[in-house]
């Protein structure tokens, strides 16, 4: 009886450590890919799309549209790496330029831009890996 | 002796703040001393170098000459439409300096596209209206391969030339120049960053005092 109660405690703690650490190490992980996403925004978006992500006039979409970046969370890896033409419509405002892709980036500095992009301008969405990046990837048209 | 030092202190202070409200902005480019006789005297004058005559078409497909320049400061800048690295932080900028000016009769904005080949008018007028712009305070001009990057090189000092190594074909500065109504250069600002365009705003402020307080 002692025995199976001592069995259970340690499987309770042993149990909770493990998600806890499994929630540090996404939390660890995502403040890494932020700070990594910042940076690469700054080399590589900030010029056309801002600082503040507000982009200019309607020569440049801004990225504060939190329904749009939502509706198209699978399209954004492949926005990144092949660019964009034709209309948007973005917070309702349509866009027509171009967008000049980004070849050079690799799977896992998409997925880093694509967090700081989505958690940055009053935006707030979930973690995005470099796996989510190579799946999305493989169904750019 | 602690008062001497208070005055002393106290004075140099009034002085710095003295000095910058009648801070004078430089004349930039090339000097040439020359003599002149005044009142039978033999005075040396200092001829500044000056932006020549210049024409060219803007947006509206209207002709645009340095006639529409004639007792104004103006900042002026180098770009084309399609440049994705520098020009939309320049133009970030300016919208800026533009938006602080917008309606002053006495300043303008001239800027020159160096896409000879794709940046006719009609490409400048859809650039300016997603810019937000109206009217003809901010003038963009399209001209002759020639006028153009001559008139940046030899007169606004801005270097601006064709490439072919560069991947957009093209290569130019990001600066902003400063033009007084003598048409003489007095600032130069890099349009890329944001303390040299607040620098530029702070020093329209201080040409305008100069050319035009004594006015009214
Ligand atoms: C040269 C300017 C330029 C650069 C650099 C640039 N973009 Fe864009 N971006 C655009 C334009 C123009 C559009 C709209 C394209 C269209 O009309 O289809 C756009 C559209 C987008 C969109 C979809 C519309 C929206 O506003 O949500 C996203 C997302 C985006 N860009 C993200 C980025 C990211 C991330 C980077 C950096 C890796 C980047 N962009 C770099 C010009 C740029």
């Amino acid at each position: 009886m002692r025995n199976k109660l001592i069995y259970f405690i340690f499987l309770t703690i042993a149990f909770t450590s493990m998600i806890q650490s499994c929630q540090n190490e996404t939390s660890i992980n995502f403040k890494r890919y932020y700070v990594n996403g910042k940076g690469l925004y700054e080399k590589n978006c900030q010029n056309c799309h801002g600082s503040d992500g507000k982009g200019l006039g309607t020569l440049y979409p801004p990225l504060t549209d939190s329904s749009y970046l939502n509706l198209k969370r699978n399209k954004l890896a492949c926005i990144i790496r092949n660019g964009q033409t034709g209309t948007v419509r973005v917070n309702n405002i349509a866009y027509d330029g171009i967008m000049p892709g980004n070849q050079t980036l690799a799977d896992i500095d998409i997925a880093q831009v694509i967090v700081y992009i989505t958690n940055s301008f009053g935006n707030k969405q979930d973690f995005y890996d470099s796996e989510f990046a190579k799946n999305d990837l493989v169904k750019c048209k | 002796m602690k008062k001497v030092v208070l005055v002393a202190i106290a004075s140099l202070i009034f002085q710095s703040c003295v000095n910058t409200s009648e801070r004078k902005l430089p004349i930039l480019g090339e000097r040439e001393p020359v003599e002149k006789t005044v009142d039978g005297k033999l005075l040396i004058d200092t001829i500044y170098q000056t932006v020549p005559a210049f024409s060219y078409f803007n947006q509206d497909s209207i002709p645009v000459t340095n006639k529409d320049f004639d007792n104004k400061i103006y900042v002026t800048d180098f770009f084309f439409t399609s440049c994705n690295t520098i020009c939309p932080i320049m133009h970030r900028n300016m919208l800026n300096v533009y938006t602080k000016f917008k309606g002053n009769p006495k300043v303008k904005f001239l800027s020159h596209t160096i896409d000879i080949k794709y940046d006719l008018p009609s490409k400048l007028k859809s650039y300016v209206s997603k810019l937000g712009i109206e009217g003809n305070q901010w003038e963009f001009v399209h001209g002759s391969r020639d006028s153009i990057f001559g008139i940046a090189a030899k007169s606004y000092l801005v270097s601006a030339f064709e490439d072919s190594a560069d991947p957009q074909g093209l290569v130019h500065q990001g600066w902003f120049i400063l033009v007084d109504t003598k048409k003489q250069l007095r600032g130069a600002y890099d349009g890329t960053k944001e303390d040299q365009v607040n620098q530029l705003m702070k020093d329209m402020e201080l040409l305008l005092k100069e050319e035009f307080d004594n006015e009214e």
